[in-house]
């Protein structure tokens, strides 16, 4: 390893947002040839640190030193000429433009006065081989999975010469080969005696490849610890704050919560041989009232296209629905919230969160679409149903006309959860409702999907996470290339299971 | 939530703060460097004066700007209302002509068509573009401004067949009262301008619509998710802007008398932009303020006026303007209140 110099050192900084403090003194440092893990709930201030570092958000007070020069980055792009580099957790390239092109965005190779694309394409598919991928480069970045999208980004990335390489939750989104692709290339990175900054909730992914650890929560540091040397109860323990006790009992089962609870089977959804050319084989569903059914595969392997489906975001070519027993044809998303369903897409940015909007508004839009042009909902109203919900899912926001773009990844998934339990469904569509958020949330979020079952609502839960699917669905399909491939009982559903299925053991 | 954790809020974060500051500033230097601005004088009963001037000729504009407000908080832009201007001038110009016919002695001007269904037809007709417009956009997923640009140049074509490219002068007398008029001793445009804002407020405040509306400006596809109908409220944008295209088009030709179809309207939708962009809305479509947007449309008026009174030759007043909208879009730029608060700031330690 390359002797221990300090690469980056951030000492005492604060940020403030209307009515949050998101940052209160924190201190961070970097060494050359160090992966450093910057972990914390959401909302926590990792975000607020790395977008002062990178110049995304101006620095309020303290000090940020790169090899010992005190810097201020103006912009990202400047926080990149000075050797910042970030790949961020929701991919921020440009989707029609070519792979290549958005390796070499900002810095075209010139010859002859022309843009040379030979080399470019040369260079980008060298720069991609690097992380074990080969791509057609010319082709729209687009056409491609979001994980391959986020391979690109990181790929970017590595191309601009980096001293230090900050990768924000760069494995959400990637399967496991991919990962391990990923740790390969950061070792690599490392043994150049490159700095990388890596958040991630990942645990195990920590223990993994990490040197440090830097922890922050409400906005303070709690502290830098080496890896080898901090117990994993106590990491947990320290990112949610918690007493060590509390957090072994929120670990909990399906079981533990529900008692001798037992499904009724009484179908609310049904689907015979639905499907999509291209993105979905014809496949039988049916969603029980009282249950959570799971939909289990990787990316891309159907299930959140079948979800797609059920709620009429996308036509089915084929097949039959019907809704407690009576054939139903469904051609919008209206169509399916006025039978009483409600979905929460895979991506909050995208699909699903308003962020200028502020949090009352998000949550009574879905009621009041439902409702219609005509029948407005009161002002007081508007206010109780949000500060209802605020309180019930219990979500953190100084007053719920805050705008929704100053709330954490986690507040506003549950901010989403409450837009549909306003218009309370029978059936609640989730797809990865806990992507990307704190483990305290999460757990927070799987109470919150076997409570709502247990009150009679159908829930279709779709998750990356083996582990929270085992502890809360009753039922679940399991797909694979665009296949249900079997459909497990409560007593079948077991990680190990899944994974032989999954896999095509 | 209990009183004390509302946000507290500078009234700087107030959209309509900077736009009415820019006003106000307009106003100002008028007051010292303008003789008799503020002066209101009667005249057989009626008002006037250069403010009066100044509401009175910002109607048509500020018509436009209501419609170009809630196409633009939509995500779209409607550069087609100076053309849709043109036709329904042209329309009630050619619905309002007739013959001289003497009537108890006198010789009287009487049109083919009562004043009343020419109006309702030409409105019609205007709002038949407006659909196409927001069906091209919504259902045929065309790019706005391309969908448009289709209209802001067949439009002066067809304005200019049904006039068959002559200037037609309009002799209706009850027409003229629109344009010309006076009811309580103020212009009768002022009244329709501030009948159609009141509409449309109570439209966007007391309906659901400008909810769905400015989330349907922030995110199409979360909007769709959640239940609305996209492309119904995108049409309903542009059928209003259409409705106000037309009802500026017919306010204008009462007022100048007369339709040519060459030049009615030309450029306009470019001030109506700007009177939307000038109120600090973002052109990115989303959160809007329809208030603002009228300030917006009162203060091209004002600066228009102005340089008028002062005697600047017309070379001269398209620099100043662009000036004046530089300093008043700068002052609302994030940027440069950055950078007023580190002057504050500083100012502040010293």
């Amino acid at each position: 390893m390359i002797a221990n110099k300090e690469l980056l050192i951030m000492r005492n900084i604060s940020k403030n947002y209307p009515g949050v403090v998101a940052l209160l003194n924190a201190n961070f440092n970097l060494k050359e040839g160090e992966i450093h893990a910057l972990v914390g709930e959401n909302g926590a201030g990792k975000s607020t640190l790395i977008k002062v570092l990178t110049g995304a958000e101006s620095l309020e007070s303290g000090e940020i030193f790169l090899s010992g020069n005190k810097i201020e980055a103006k912009s990202p792009h400047h926080a990149q000429s000075l050797g910042i580099s970030t790949v961020y957790q929701e991919v921020n390239l440009c989707p029609h433009l070519s792979v290549a092109e958005n390796i070499f965005i900002g810095r075209q190779v010139i010859k002859n006065g022309r843009i040379d694309w030979k080399e470019i394409n040369t260079r980008s598919e060298r720069s991609l081989a690097r992380l074990n991928i080969k791509l057609d480069v010319t082709a729209n970045l687009d056409e491609y999975s979001v994980a391959i999208q986020q391979m690109v980004a990181i790929s970017r990335s590595l191309d601009i010469s980096a001293k230090v390489l900050i990768l924000d939750e760069p494995t959400s989104c990637l399967d496991k080969d991919e990962v391990t692709n990923l740790f390969n290339v950061m070792r690599m990175l490392k043994n150049k005696g490159i700095g990388i900054i890596f958040i991630t909730h990942f645990i195990d992914q920590i223990y993994e490849i990490t040197d440090r650890i830097t922890i922050l929560r409400n906005g303070e540091c709690v502290g830098t610890f080496e890896t080898s040397s901090l117990p994993r109860v106590q990491l947990v323990a320290k990112i949610i704050g918690r007493e060590l006790e509390e957090f072994k009992n929120s670990v909990f089962t399906k079981k533990d919560m529900v008692g001798t609870h037992s499904t009724n089977n009484i179908t609310f959804y049904s689907g015979k041989q639905i499907g999509r050319k291209g993105t979905i084989d014809p496949i039988d569903i049916s969603i029980y009232k009282s249950e959570v059914m799971g939909l289990a595969g990787l990316l891309g392997s159907g299930r959140t296209e079948t979800a797609r489906l059920i709620f009429g975001i996308d036509k089915a070519d084929s097949g039959n629905t019907s809704i407690e027993g009576k054939e139903i044809h469904i051609n919008s998303p209206l169509e399916s919230i006025k039978i009483g369903m409600g979905f929460c897409p895979e991506n909050r940015k995208t699909e699903s969160v308003l962020a200028d909007l502020t949090v009352r508004e998000n949550i009574v839009l879905a009621l009041q679409g439902k409702r219609g042009l005509k029948k407005i909902i009161p002002r007081k109203v508007q206010v109780e149903i949000a500060n209802t919900y605020i309180k019930l899912l219990n979500i953190s926001t100084p007053s719920c006309e805050q705008l929704m773009k100053y709330l954490s990844g986690g507040n506003q998934q549950k901010v989403i959860i409450a837009r549909w339990l306003a218009t309370q469904p029978a059936l609640l569509i989730l797809d990865e409702p806990t992507r990307g958020i704190d483990i305290g949330t999460k757990v927070e979020i799987q109470k919150i999907i076997i409570n709502l079952s247990k009150e009679g609502m159908a829930v279709l839960f779709i998750s990356s996470e083996l582990g929270e699917m085992v502890r809360c669905c009753d039922r679940m399909a399991v797909y694979r290339d665009k296949k249900k491939i079997a459909e497990l009982s409560k007593d079948e559903i077991s990680e190990q299971r899944i994974m032989h299925l999954i896999s095509g053991g | 939530m209990e009183k004390s954790n509302k946000l507290k809020k500078g009234i700087t974060t107030y959209q309509l703060f900077w736009p009415m500051v820019g006003l106000a500033l307009l106003l100002l230097f008028n007051l010292i460097f303008t003789n008799s601005f503020f002066v209101l004088e009667i005249k057989d009963g009626h008002l006037y004066g250069s403010m009066i001037d100044i509401l009175n000729r910002a109607s048509v504009l500020m018509l436009l700007t209501i419609g170009m407000t809630l196409v633009i908080a939509s995500g779209g832009i409607d550069i087609s209302v100076g053309s849709v201007m043109a036709i329904s001038s042209s329309t009630i110009a050619i619905l309002l002509s007739g013959k001289m016919l003497a009537v108890n002695g006198q010789q009287q001007f009487v049109s083919n068509i009562p004043v009343g269904f020419a109006i309702i037809l030409t409105l019609g007709l205007a709002m038949l573009f407006g659909l196409m417009n927001g069906l091209l956009v919504s259902k045929l997923g065309l790019q706005a401004i391309v969908a448009t640009l289709i209209l802001l140049v067949a439009g002066r074509g067809i304005a200019q067949l049904i006039t068959s490219g002559n200037v037609i002068t309009v002799y209706n007398e009850p027409f003229f009262f629109l344009g010309g008029g006076f009811l309580f001793g103020l212009p009768f445009s002022i009244f329709i301008v501030g009948a159609v804002f009141l509409l449309i407020m109570l439209f966007i405040h007391k309906t659901p619509f400008g909810l769905f509306l400015e989330s349907v400006g922030i995110n199409k596809v979360a909007s769709r998710f959640l239940g609305l109908n996209v492309q119904t409220l995108t049409v309903i944008c542009y059928l209003i802007s259409g409705l106000c295209a037309g009802m500026a088009g017919i306010l204008m030709t009462s007022e100048v008398r007369s339709s040519d179809p060459n030049t009615m309207g030309s450029f306009i939708e470019l001030d109506a932009i700007l009177a939307f962009a000038i109120a600090g809305n973002s052109m990115a479509g989303g959160k809007f303020s329809m208030t603002a947007s009228m300030v917006g449309a009162l203060i091209i008026q004002t600066m228009r006026t102005t340089l008028y009174s002062k005697g600047i030759p017309p070379e001269i007043m398209l620099v100043v303007n662009a000036l004046i909208v530089i300093i008043i879009c700068s002052l609302q730029s994030d940027r440069v209140k950055i950078i007023v608060a580190h002057v504050q700031k500083y100012a502040g330690v010293k």
